[in-house]
């Protein structure tokens, strides 16, 4: 199956569909069970929670006991106190910007060069994709693998393996952040050049042929000519990476349930609300402030997809 | 690396006839240094995954005896049957087809009753829903985490369906979170797919007085097919690795699917690298099986939900 099959007919959509009011009885209970069991899934388990963090997060709430509501008080705590928080929003910052500086330019190279239809173009093309298959955490322990100090690969390829003077990638709080990107990287690239490879193919050849004859060369086709017209596509990349960024939790949890250098607003989050403290009210106050962080991305994507929509 | 499923034929593109293209020289240099640049990528991108299936072949004493970054001096399977027993993976995989299995399948029917609806009927609420259901599943998972905490630990559920006697630390549990997580992303595919099926087809059925039911269950479902293998396909990779959910909202470790075991295992392994290794590549087997099988259907899902509107 093609991504193109997704392009909706051109036939204007509201005559196309029927308003309810002509329907049996019978099938108005239908459409109505239809509807009714997803939605109220979704707002049990979704949206209620999404807001009921927001009420949360100005109470004391426990695993168990009465919940008293304390005003600010925990963001007061998280702003001023936590010796966790400004470090885990710097390290979300980092995350983001190594996403935005390394990763997805390297994936939307990656794409260029593959889509001009070189030789093995597929082979390499399945290569890059093979991490993005993988669970995080499972990257997390290959990684491991590849990190240790006396057994991995790095430290064999440095001779270096000697306890004490090797190099500890994943434990040397100085360093860990690094090695722990470089494991995201090696998924999120291949994700990226997925997506460029499905955009690269609805531009419209004809356009590159025009700049060539007109003696454009490759850099400039590039970004004269294909990367404007990849502006949907862009978008909804830097929406990916934004939200990826936020959602990052499973390998520095695998590493060091996000400790020692590698603390994120999601894994103090879970470290909160998982504990035997079961800290429910301050890990709401953590909570609201990703949620309002990545209400950005998430605003933003819907504005594209749903005005692409209208468009049509 | 040669069993690989091609990926959809026009994305890798051979070079249409007739495409214009720069002098010969300047051609041959840049389609070396290409070359060159992809094959150290590549070689790259493949060393961590290879190094684990080198660790995992050789046997604990050849690698106490030689030190790790050494050449072999024999290879075996045996830390692979080890890691299988010793770390229970049968019945940590069991789990997972536990989870798994009902919440893509629950997952594609919610979702695509949504998407059926939306798509056909015009309702007042039509665009608000969709709203809903898409932006509720890019939140991050930690943001939901307090107040599901709260209702899993309070919600009692019957015996017969949670050992524990709550939603907290059960199966079922695990399976609702994941099905109301992934419809969303759900709904928003079909409804774009169903709206490119012509309304035509359905036109008939309707003056042969076929009820709503019909023309979702018997007429627009079989038309989905292609979306819907996409997304069967998407969604046990999604679901099947799926670190958070049971992590957070399990605590009998038995219980647990396999990809949030992951940590115990790395616990239990830490002292053999070889172990860890074979246990890690026995755990990749499933999507590694998707990956070389239904790699084109995994794509085909991947960018029809984020590519297109």
């Amino acid at each position: 199956m093609s991504a193109d099959t997704a392009t909706p007919t051109a036939a204007p959509r509201r005559r196309r569909r029927r308003s309810v009011r002509r329907l049996t009885g019978r099938d108005r209970v239908v459409i109505t069970l239809m509807i009714i069991v997803p939605l109220l899934l979704d707002i049990a388990l979704i949206w209620g929670p999404a807001v009921a963090t927001v009420f949360l997060s100005f109470t004391d709430a426990h695993g168990i006991g009465p919940i008293h509501g304390v005003g600010t008080q925990n963001y007061h705590v998280v702003r001023t106190i936590d010796p966790e928080f400004w470090p885990a929003v710097r390290h979300n910052v980092l995350w983001l910007v190594e996403f935005t500086v390394i990763a997805t330019p390297l994936g939307m190279l990656l794409a260029v060069l593959l889509d001009r239809g070189i030789r093995g173009s597929r082979i390499y093309q399945s290569i890059f994709f093979l991490p993005v298959m993988l669970s995080l955490a499972l990257i997390g322990i290959i990684w491991e693998v590849v990190y240790s100090p006396q057994f991995g690969l790095i430290n064999g390829i440095l001779h270096n393996t000697k306890p004490g003077s090797a190099i500890d990638w994943l434990g040397d709080p100085k360093l860990n952040l690094w090695s722990v990107l470089v494991e995201a990287t090696w998924r999120q690239t291949g994700y990226v050049m997925v997506l460029y490879l499905a955009g690269l193919k609805a531009f419209d050849p004809a356009l590159r042929e025009a700049a060539q004859i007109d003696g454009a060369n490759g850099w400039q086709l590039f970004w004269k000519v294909t990367f404007p017209t990849l502006r949907p596509i862009n978008i909804v990349i830097a929406v990916i990476t934004v939200i990826e960024s936020l959602r990052a939790f499973d390998l520095v949890w695998v590493t060091n349930g996000g400790t020692n250098g590698l603390e994120l607003l999601s894994a103090m989050i879970t470290q909160d609300i998982t504990s035997a403290a079961s800290r429910i009210g301050y890990g709401s106050a953590i909570g609201v402030v990703l949620l309002v962080i990545s209400l950005v991305p998430i605003v933003t994507f819907l504005i594209v997809q749903f005005r692409r929509q209208d468009e049509r | 690396m040669t069993v690989l499923a091609p990926p959809e034929s026009d994305t890798a593109g051979g070079t249409p006839a007739g495409r214009l293209h720069p002098p010969v020289g300047t051609r041959r240099s840049g389609r070396i240094a290409t070359h060159a640049f992809l094959i150290v990528m590549a070689v790259l991108w493949l060393i961590p995954l290879l190094w684990t299936v080198y660790v995992s072949l050789r046997p604990e004493s050849d690698t106490n005896q030689h030190g790790y970054f050494s050449i072999a001096h024999s290879l075996t399977f045996h830390n692979y049957s080890e890691a299988w027993t010793q770390g229970q993976l049968p019945h940590l995989f069991w789990n997972s087809v536990k989870i798994t299995v009902p919440a893509v399948i629950i997952t594609l029917f919610f979702a695509s009753c949504v998407a059926f609806v939306v798509a056909r009927f015009s309702f007042r609420f039509n665009l608000a829903m969709l709203l809903l259901f898409t932006a509720g599943n890019l939140l991050p998972q930690q943001v939901l985490l307090a107040p599901l905490f709260k209702i899993y630990t309070n919600v009692q559920v019957p015996s017969f369906l949670s050992d524990s006697g709550e939603l907290y630390d059960s199966t079922i549990g695990v399976v609702a979170i994941n099905i109301a997580f992934q419809t969303g992303f759900c709904v928003f595919v079909l409804s774009n797919f169903m709206r490119t099926i012509p309304e035509e087809i359905t036109e008939a059925s309707l003056v042969d007085g076929a009820s709503v039911w019909t023309r979702y269950w018997r007429l627009t479902l079989p038309l989905c097919r292609p979306a819907l293998a996409a997304l069967a396909t998407l969604l046990t990779t999604w679901i099947y690795n799926d670190f958070f959910w049971a992590l957070s909202l399990m605590t009998t470790g038995k219980n647990r699917p396999i990809t949030s075991a992951i940590q115990n295992l790395a616990g239990e392994f830490a002292q053999n690298d070889n172990l860890l290794s074979a246990c890690a590549l026995i755990i990749a087997v499933p999507v590694l099986v998707v990956y070389f099988v239904l790699q084109r259907q995994f794509i085909a899902g991947l960018t029809l939900g984020s590519t297109k509107g």
